[in-house]
């Protein structure tokens, strides 16, 4: 049979914030077990939780970036649950009214088709901490450096349809959340989990099939995996006749499988009320105002900013304006070399590559925007070629200077002397005389490739340092000369 | 006034203990049993009440939630916290195993 399959995806988003959201322990990541877990966060007794309006602010802006309602007056819930990791025995979560509502964003897939999807809803929470479950002679060693952290939960509604769209949500909501600066969106480190619901049902079919979701996926690619795998199961399932069970299961991603967790047998029963150690959180529809109007240009806009002032296509400028640290760079280089093109290119094939290659983020390349500008410059201004371009940037990489000095103690200059390019232009014609008549003989088409041949010739001649335009009207002017002999 | 109680059965309380981690001894449950169900006797009768006007309330205090500004307070104080736990190694508590 023909299965459609449907996907809403939670997103937990780690915020940007310097301290916990409800205590004032630092949140940063990495630190040496339970040295950012103050009493709050341990739930010693008579311990209030105190809001952080930071943790408020970023969920509004996220609110606003996705045209959602901002619930101007919401309201936290206890979420009530057992785990060591959780030493209160709840999470303070939103339950009946988040603090952002209905909103939407679009994405774009390889096609270059446009979907839209709806965001139900995003709530502040706090995080739970971590459990270690290896090497404590069978005890489970707890951290909870983690607890207490601020995470926006984000709702999708079931508009999903493959592991490509859920794939281009995640990453048009990554470029959003880090753009407007809310969150690092550091996979890696936890700063966006996803949980998928997934469910199928037959092509054309109105309602929903029995969903499964799976829990704590937490990288695009296995996202994309897990999502294969688990329309795999679920197909498999029901064309044997058999029916999905609602329940939860986890990705192995070193395996490759989803698996049921049975431990939340009895859960699943949160039994949710209103956290009486937190009054309502009432916001003034002023400073929302405020926060909408000092919010950062969206990747959106962005791009379409791209494409009408650089001229970039659509392509270009979605890589470009994706994440904000490339696009500041990219703008940063455009400003300094004066050319959007040139700089659209380098900056995703020659910077991107290098990167990708030296495993470093952009905050750690070795050249920065002016250094990359300056060399584009030497291009442009024609004192080298592109591809002479390419050893001066690798040097620049290696770290031999700027492209100036690197040029200069190479010697890479380009020749742009006419009287030595004459030179060897005439040299090349004169070593190869086979060539030269079978040019003179040839028709305009064939013409074309055996010139392709004295350029190669004389631009190794120059070791590469010859101007190449120069170089083809010099050519062309001496190979007319050696056809107008016989006319003559 | 008419009271419709509420049914809550064993199996419920029983439920209800084992999310709560509330040991409640065999014998005990169909007393503890009877003894709910006159509490949400009590709540049926004040279901009752016409509130289709009334907001529901969040908190009874006529406040509104104060915010704290992003800023670390609190040192590290793990020293002082763990030699007061059970067990601590490495610098994490360490509690009987969970298996998941």
């Amino acid at each position: 049979m023909n299965w459609e399959v449907v996907i809403g995806l939670e997103v937990h988003l780690q915020l940007a914030t310097e301290s916990k959201i409800f205590s004032g322990a630092a949140t940063r990541f990495g630190a040496e077990p339970n040295t950012q877990a103050c009493a709050v966060d341990l739930a010693m007794p008579g311990m209030l939780p105190v809001l952080n309006e930071q943790a408020v602010r970023y969920a509004v802006m996220f609110g606003l970036g996705i045209g959602a309602e901002i619930g101007l007056r919401s309201v936290f819930d206890r979420k009530n649950y057992f785990y060591p990791d959780l030493p209160k025995g709840y999470q303070i979560s939103q339950f009946q009214e988040p603090i952002v509502g209905r909103g939407h964003f679009d994405i774009q897939l390889e096609d270059g088709s446009v979907r839209r999807i709806g965001i139900t809803r995003a709530h502040l929470e706090e995080d739970a901490g971590k459990s270690l479950h290896e090497d404590f002679h069978n005890q489970t060693g707890i951290d909870l450096n983690r607890a207490g952290t601020p995470l926006l939960e984000i709702v999708s509604e079931p508009d999903l349809r493959s592991a490509e769209e859920a794939v281009a949500y995640l990453k048009t909501l990554h470029s959003l959340v880090t753009s407007l600066g809310i969150s690092d969106g550091n996979m890696a480190e936890g700063s966006m989990r996803c949980d998928i619901n997934l469910s199928l049902r037959p092509a054309g079919s109105e309602t929903l099939g029995t969903r499964a979701e799976i829990k704590n996926v937490n990288s695009f690619r296995f996202v994309e995996k897990a999502i294969h795998h688990e329309i795999e199961r679920q197909a498999d399932i029901l064309e044997a006749g058999g029916q999905v069970v609602q329940e939860t299961r986890l990705y192995d991603a070193e395996r490759d499988e989803t698996r049921s967790m049975r431990s939340k047998e009895v859960a699943n029963d949160y039994r949710y009320f209103p956290e009486p150690d937190l009054l309502p959180v009432v916001i003034e529809q002023s400073w929302v105002d405020s926060i909408r109007a000092s919010l950062p240009e969206l990747p959106a806009a962005k791009r379409e900013r791209f494409i009408a002032d650089y001229g970039l296509s659509a392509y270009d400028a979605t890589v470009l304006a994706a994440e904000r640290p490339l696009a500041d760079f990219y703008e940063a280089v455009v400003k300094h070399c004066g050319d959007a093109k040139i700089a659209a290119n380098w900056v995703q094939v020659e910077l991107l590559g290098q990167l990708n290659r030296s495993d470093l983020t952009l905050n750690e390349s070795p050249v920065d925007a002016q250094a990359l500008a300056a060399l584009l410059q030497r291009i442009l201004d024609g004192s080298i070629s592109g591809k002479i371009g390419k050893q001066v940037f690798e040097a620049m990489w290696a770290g031999e200077g700027d492209a100036d000095s690197i040029i200069e103690a190479r010697g890479l200059r380009q020749v742009s002397d006419s009287g030595a390019l004459e030179a060897m232009v005439s040299e090349v014609i004169r070593a190869n005389p086979e060539q030269v008549a079978q040019y003179l003989a040839a028709d305009e088409n064939r013409r074309k490739k055996l010139s392709g041949f004295f350029v190669g010739q004389i631009m190794k001649l120059s070791k590469g340092q010859a101007n190449p335009q120069m170089v083809n009207d010099l050519l062309n002017q001496q190979l007319a000369d050696a056809g107008g002999h016989g006319d003559t | 006034m008419v009271v419709n109680r509420m049914t809550v059965h064993q199996d419920d309380i029983e439920k209800l203990a084992e999310l709560a981690r509330l040991r409640i001894a065999p014998e005990a449950v169909a007393e503890v049993t009877d003894r709910i169900a006159t509490i949400l006797g009590l709540v049926d009768q004040l279901q009752s009440v016409d509130t289709a006007a009334v907001e529901p309330m969040a908190n009874p205090l006529d406040a509104v939630q104060r915010l704290r500004s992003d800023a670390v307070t609190e040192d590290n104080r793990r020293e002082a916290f763990q030699a007061i736990a059970p067990a601590v190694e490495n610098g994490l508590y360490l509690v009987p195993k969970v298996i998941d």
